[in-house]
């Protein structure tokens, strides 16, 4: 119960705010990208933040689902829900194929690979004319429906949305607090070190490499299906840069710090509006600023301020414990 | 179809020359400071857009070059002094991510001074072109080449035989022991990032006449001076060169064989390729773990 006291305060919290504004643009709209990147950080985290193997290459895996929910249900009139889980078995496979070789290269070569990857993917999106409409995109995509309730009002989305972020989040809390998950954080550590005791090192770098692509799949869906509309512009580097940046401005190796920098990098650009033609270099001196004087992420480094205050006012009062 | 081959291949090399000029910058800063600068293809838009309205305020040419790379290496003095040194000790993907906010901001900065507008600046010497076994070349091919040898060279005679380039590799080498045999190791990494962003100052200036520059025309060269330095093995010169060259012939080849369209995934591939078999680039060294 103490271990997700946290994770049920988030529930709480986004379930009821719907309840007092049920028409707020930021609530509804907003948030329902900010709960798409919170699936897709949160995943992404895994990977970076616990196993230590950084990923350039993200925005693929979600456009990938994106687009075969898409053509499938636009082209081959497939069920959407059918074309949902066959954009995962389809990334399920192509992640199985690349995982092996890219996850054997390290630190920058491995972000040059996967970098590669996702401009590779990006270029096929455009190029495909026949099939993915090109640069223009696809339309018409149908909505989702849940036995007979379609989801086809923003309010609806962001429920869908929101309880599937909810239990992405807990599936990597529970992941990291278990066996596996000590296994994951060991080959962050040392590869080697890791090796020694036991854990199938490579096994274990694919199997999250695979599962944060599998997630990346299933929120694209859910993307293409909201939106009705998937166009290459929204799975480009640019797109796997801004994940990153979430993972890490948040916090690396803390769901609640990829929770709090998706929400965080949602919001940014939608209150940066107001600064007009000055919006990009604000951005930047932001991203700046926040890596340089808080270089453990947003959400570790504010914890950590708030356990030192907490300290100054009841020093005999033992500091709270590890954040998960 | 060897007169194709002849012109693909110049047009490789001249775009192969200034990714090796941009992998070289990454390098440098890479071996003085271990952080990959991804602001490193915004020195080559910065040099180009200044170098442009320096002229277009009416600047010799040669001036305006000058005082464009002055601008360039001010800001990348900047870059370390403002942006890297502060972050002293952060890991590798926060300084990553510190270098992308850089990049932003001067992206920002750079649509703010210059709109989105594109910039040209009027070939070097003239746009007669010159027909070689059957292949033609613009004058301005061969001041990329010519120039683009000349800094490469200039470059690795400084590492190699002065006394100043040594002090840098010194540092990129072990900062501490570079301080105890009296090393000034802030200033050479002030040098490090001013040399850099010159570097990138003159494949900004150099390339402007052939291919136009706006606010974000760094962001594709910046990257593709990136996969120069990884594909070659990141921290080795030569290999940021060999790595330059050989991606822009790949794409000047794939985009005139195979489909323009694919140019870019094709020479990502072949790095891909080249990264599996190769693990640490094509003259990089296999880095041990320790435990």
């Amino acid at each position: 119960m103490k271990r997700l006291s946290g994770f049920y305060l988030l529930s709480l919290v986004a379930l009821i705010l719907p309840q007092i504004f049920p028409d707020n643009y930021y609530l509804t709209v907003v948030g329902v990208f900010a709960t798409l990147h919170i699936i897709l950080a949160v995943g992404l985290n895994l990977l970076m933040g616990y196993c230590g193997q950084i990923s350039l290459g993200h925005a693929a895996f979600f456009g990938l689902g994106a687009y075969s929910s898409a053509i499938l249900t636009t082209r081959y009139q497939l069920d959407p829900w059918l074309a949902m889980i066959s954009g995962m078995v389809l990334v399920f496979i192509i992640a199985n194929l690349i995982a092996r070789p890219i996850l054997k290269l390290k630190g920058h070569y491995l972000a040059m690979a996967t970098l590669g990857f996702g401009i590779i993917v990006h270029i096929i999106f455009v190029q495909t004319e026949a099939l993915s409409g090109g640069p223009d995109g696809l339309g018409d995509i149908p909505t989702l429906s849940i036995a007979g309730w379609a989801v086809d009002s923003d309010i609806r989305w962001y429920y869908v949305t929101t309880i599937s972020a909810l239990g992405t989040i807990l599936l990597s809390l529970n992941l990291i607090a278990s066996r596996s998950g000590r296994a994951i954080r060991a080959v962050h550590g040392s590869e080697f070190a890791a090796q020694m005791m036991g854990i199938n090192s490579n096994k274990t770098k694919v199997m999250v490499f695979v599962f944060a692509a599998v997630l990346a799949s299933f929120a694209g869906s859910l993307f293409a299906y909201q939106q009705n509309f998937v166009s290459p512009d929204s799975f480009s580097f640019f797109f796997s840069i801004e994940l990153v940046t979430m993972v890490v401005l948040g916090g690396m190796a803390s769901t609640y710090g990829a929770v709090f920098g998706a929400i965080l990098l949602t919001f940014l650009p939608e209150l940066l509006i107001v600064f007009e033609d000055y919006e990009m270099l604000v951005y930047g001196a932001i991203l700046m600023l926040v890596m340089i004087f808080m270089p453990q992420g947003l959400f570790i480094s504010l914890g950590h301020q708030l356990t030192q205050l907490k300290k100054n006012y009841w020093p005999n009062k033992k500091p709270a414990g590890d954040q998960q | 179809m060897s007169d194709y081959i002849l012109q693909f291949l110049i047009s490789g090399i001249t775009v192969g020359s200034i990714y090796a000029l941009v992998g070289l910058g990454f390098t440098i800063i890479y071996n003085a400071s271990d952080v990959v600068n991804f602001a490193q293809g915004e020195f080559v838009m910065i040099g180009a857009m200044s170098a442009v309205s320096f002229s277009i305020a009416g600047i010799p040419l040669i001036i305006a070059i000058i005082m464009a790379m002055m601008v360039t290496v001010l800001v990348g003095f900047a870059l370390n002094q403002f942006a890297i040194k502060p972050a002293k000790g952060a890991s590798v993907v926060t300084t990553i991510i510190i270098t992308i906010g850089a990049s932003i901001f001067l992206r920002g900065a750079a649509l703010l001074i210059w709109g989105k507008d594109f910039y040209s600046l009027p070939a070097f010497s003239g746009e007669q072109p010159i027909h070689i076994a059957g292949a033609t070349i613009l004058p301005q091919n061969l001041w990329v080449m010519g120039i683009s040898v000349l800094l490469v060279s200039a470059v690795l005679w400084f590492f190699k035989y002065t006394l100043l380039g040594k002090a840098i590799l010194a540092c990129s080498c072990n900062h501490t022991a570079a301080q105890m045999v009296g090393i000034n190791v802030g200033k050479m990494m002030l040098l490090s990032y001013g040399l850099s962003a010159m570097l990138g100052a003159l494949a900004g200036v150099l390339i402007v006449p052939i291919t136009f520059s706006s606010y974000d025309a760094g962001i594709m060269l910046g990257l593709k001076g990136f996969s120069a330095a990884i594909l070659g093995g990141i921290g080795n010169p030569i290999g940021a060169i060999v790595g330059g060259l050989l991606l822009g012939i790949l794409e000047s080849l794939g985009a005139g064989f195979i489909s323009s369209g694919y140019k870019d995934a094709i020479a990502f591939a072949i790095i891909l390729f080249v990264l599996f078999v190769r693990p640490s680039g094509l003259l990089g060294h296999e880095h041990q773990e320790r435990v």
